[in-house]
């Protein structure tokens, strides 16, 4: 089956328990806890892979504040996790935003992505630690004029690139990454960056210098592109550069600035939740419960008195959450907790951990 | 031993503000303990260099700043607003030799 046609057969609703939004480490934690109580979990989050600020911006730097872990790099801590809640088979619907919360009747929620993705759930978990990334958008006059008119920030499908012109602005992983990429594609590639010098794997940068000594790629350096040309579709670009103030106009059918990414609270700020200080406001530390019930915010995003926007602290915060959460889903039945070393791990792909029992036998 | 900072914020209001010496703190970190910029505006990345959310303008220095990192140019190269006298706060850690600095915020962006 091909992914188109798989696209548009799931056009039913995603059904599950709790809903998380954001796939950092509290939300994934999340899947954990709730799994612990048979409660189902799915995750929302804009950026295409798992892991939140821990994968996009630092997954190389070291936490030494995780319990148990005198030293754990982002990225191995993200794995980890990923690891620990596979029993609970989470569901994943990446590289899209949560757009819209709407209450249904009987107590659920429907959550709507920004790509049109429909969700149903019980319980809705905001994890969504300062917001989804958003990519940054240079300083530039009628740029929203030309957005998807020769204007864009992501690249989706490398192939509309083939055969065009195209420049690219920006020089770290994600600049280089792609002129190496579009180099073979484009019928002329431009790259732009403010400074003659690139941060990126060393290999990248060895390949862009490569492709520029070929001439498939051509460079201006330190530059920037200063102003969009163009009726209905951006036709050109004109780049200054910095050093001498030269100016040039540089036709071109495509401009992708890729400046990367930074955390916007988003849609979610019209959720109808009580926001103090770009964070969502919850009943202290009772359940981390916003203002509408069977609404909760865990982790970075929340803020009560006394908050610390700690990945532990987001850890505490899942676990109280979740029993909340089957409270409200399970209203008549009673829970004790019980510890995992006690009553194992089930998880619902029939796997089963659990402390090796001791033997009760007499020694003759 | 506090020393003290001119800190000019993103609506262009001016303050002086003591800055303790022995917290190990940086300026970012000293703008938000005076909550001169909105939560989750500044320090996104909490403090590595890798986001420019504490770009700031270094107006007036006593002393000659430590030299931005490798680390710091770059993301300097790609922030927004740059000026030749912008350094991110978080790069920048409070200690006596600089009494009496003055910065001013960069945009949000």
């Amino acid at each position: 089956m091909s992914s188109e046609t798989l696209k548009s057969n799931t056009t039913s609703p995603i059904e599950t328990d709790i809903l998380i939004i954001g796939a950092g480490p509290t939300g994934l934690f999340t899947v954990f806890e709730a799994g612990l109580l048979q409660l189902k979990c799915h995750l929302i989050d804009a950026l295409p892979q798992p892991g939140g600020q821990c994968s996009e911006l630092y997954p190389k730097k070291p936490i030494y504040d995780i319990p148990g872990f005198p030293e754990v790099l982002a990225g191995d801590l993200v794995d980890n996790l990923l690891e620990q809640i596979k029993p609970f088979q989470p569901g994943f619907t990446l590289g899209e935003r949560a757009d819209t919360l709407e209450e249904l009747e009987g107590g659920k929620f429907k959550i709507t992505t920004n790509k049109g993705t429909e969700h149903i759930a019980s319980a809705v978990a905001i994890a969504g630690g300062l917001g989804s990334f958003e990519p940054r958008k240079p300083l530039l006059e009628n740029l929203e004029h030309f957005e998807d008119k020769g204007v864009a920030y992501i690249i989706r499908d490398p192939e509309y690139y083939r055969g065009k012109k195209v420049i690219l602005a920006g020089g770290g992983d994600s600049a280089l990454d792609w002129t190496i990429y579009l180099a073979e594609l484009a019928e002329e590639l431009t790259l732009v960056h403010r400074r003659n010098e690139f941060r990126g794997a060393l290999d990248s940068v060895e390949k862009v210098q490569q492709l520029k000594n070929e001439g498939k790629v051509k460079l201006i350096t330190p530059a920037e592109v200063v102003g969009l040309t163009g009726q209905e579709h951006l036709t050109a670009v004109t780049v200054k550069k910095t050093d001498t103030d030269e100016l040039s106009l540089i036709e071109v059918d495509e401009f992708v600035p890729l400046f990367g990414l930074s955390p916007k609270l988003g849609p979610l700020a019209d959720w109808g939740l009580e926001i103090e200080k770009n964070a969502i406001k919850v009943n202290n530390s009772l359940d981390y419960q916003t203002n509408r019930p069977g609404v909760y915010a865990i982790g970075d995003v929340n803020t009560y008195p006394g908050k610390l926007k700690l990945i532990l602290c987001g850890f505490h915060e899942a676990t109280l959450m979740v029993q909340s959460a089957y409270q409200r889903i399970f209203p008549d039945k009673r829970y004790v907790l019980k510890y995992t070393t006690v009553g194992g791990v089930t998880g619902f792909d029939g796997s089963k951990k659990e402390a090796p029992k001791a033997v009760v036998k007499k020694i003759e | 031993m506090d020393i003290r900072i001119r800190i000019i914020d993103r609506n262009g209001e001016d303050h002086w503000v003591d800055a303790p010496v022995d917290m190990n703190m940086n300026l970012m970190e000293l703008v938000r303990s005076y909550e001169l910029a909105e939560e989750g505006t500044i320090g996104v990345c909490g403090g590595m260099a890798m986001c420019a959310s504490c770009q700031c303008y270094v107006l007036k220095s006593p002393i000659e700043l430590n030299e931005a990192s490798d680390e710091e140019e770059a993301m300097l190269s790609e922030a927004f607003y740059v000026k030749d006298n912008s350094r991110l706060g978080c790069q920048i850690f409070i200690q006596p030799e600089l009494d009496g600095l003055e910065i001013e915020l960069a945009p949000e962006s």
